[in-house]
């Protein structure tokens, strides 16, 4: 079964755009961070509920709702930002979202900054900066 | 508070699911034309989309129970099924310099994860 037909006439593309998606991508990365805390907060009241009290919680907790809102936002934009660019640079750029929510841990929820979250957010950085340069120059 | 192996076995199932979903999408993108039965009518958005909301749903799940520091590199194994799922679908070819990116990126996610205990 080959559910996916590839589309080689596509490999060939504009390079602005090329960028302009990683952009996009990187630019998403705050909107799922801002998500995922926001589902944290909603998840937390279903600890024992289940799988049809959690679909349902998605709708009824308005956490957890604005916070698949925002993954809404973010899957449009990804569908848009897919169609430049490659999904191999595209979605590993998403691990950027790790930095903001570390960085929103740290300043709203008053988490403790270490040496292994800096390093682990310097080292995120030049990977997200490694894929963004590497994947628009080709 | 510790983390349940089932939370473990859900966030996992959702980050290989969420993967799948994004060839889905990228290839559903790539039919989308001016026409708005392009985007309506678009089976691969649909399933791409669908997707996505299972792994969520797995992924709210599993992040009931369980530490975000144990969880959130486990999410990172998508990364590495997607670079093989790009290339077995899209033809798009693993250089070096996505190697060196996703592998920074894995390391980095552990470091941050060690941290957060």
């Amino acid at each position: 079964m080959t559910p996916v037909t590839p589309a080689p006439e596509v490999q060939v593309p504009d390079p602005a755009k090329r960028k302009l998606a990683i952009y996009i991508v990187l630019a998403c990365t705050l909107l799922v961070a801002i998500g995922q805390y926001l589902i944290k907060l909603g998840a937390n009241r279903l600890s024992h509920a289940g799988l049809l009290a959690t679909a349902i919680g998605i709708i009824t907790i308005p956490q957890l709702f604005a916070g698949y809102c925002l993954y809404a936002l973010f899957t449009v934009m990804f569908v848009y930002a897919l169609r430049h660019g490659e999904l191999s640079i595209l979605y590993p750029l998403i691990a950027l979202g790790y930095v903001w929510t570390t960085i929103t841990a740290v300043v709203a929820l008053h988490e403790s900054m270490n040496a292994y979250k800096i390093v682990g957010l310097l080292v995120i950085i030049c990977g997200v900066a490694v894929l963004g340069w590497g994947g628009g120059e080709k | 508070m510790t983390t349940p192996v089932s939370s473990i076995v859900l966030v996992l199932v959702g980050s290989v699911i969420g993967s799948v979903g994004a060839i889905f999408l990228k290839s559903g993108a790539h039919a989308v034309n001016r026409q708005w039965s392009s985007i309506v009518f678009n089976w691969r958005l649909m399933v791409g989309v669908a997707t996505y909301l299972l792994s969520s749903v797995l992924y709210v799940k599993g992040m009931a129970n369980g530490e975000l520091s144990v969880l959130f590199p486990l999410v990172s194994l998508g990364y590495v099924c997607t670079l093989v799922w790009s290339k077995m679908f899209f033809n798009e070819v693993i250089t070096k310099v996505k190697l060196a990116g996703v592998g920074l990126i894995l390391v980095g996610i552990t470091f941050l994860s060690l941290g957060s205990h």
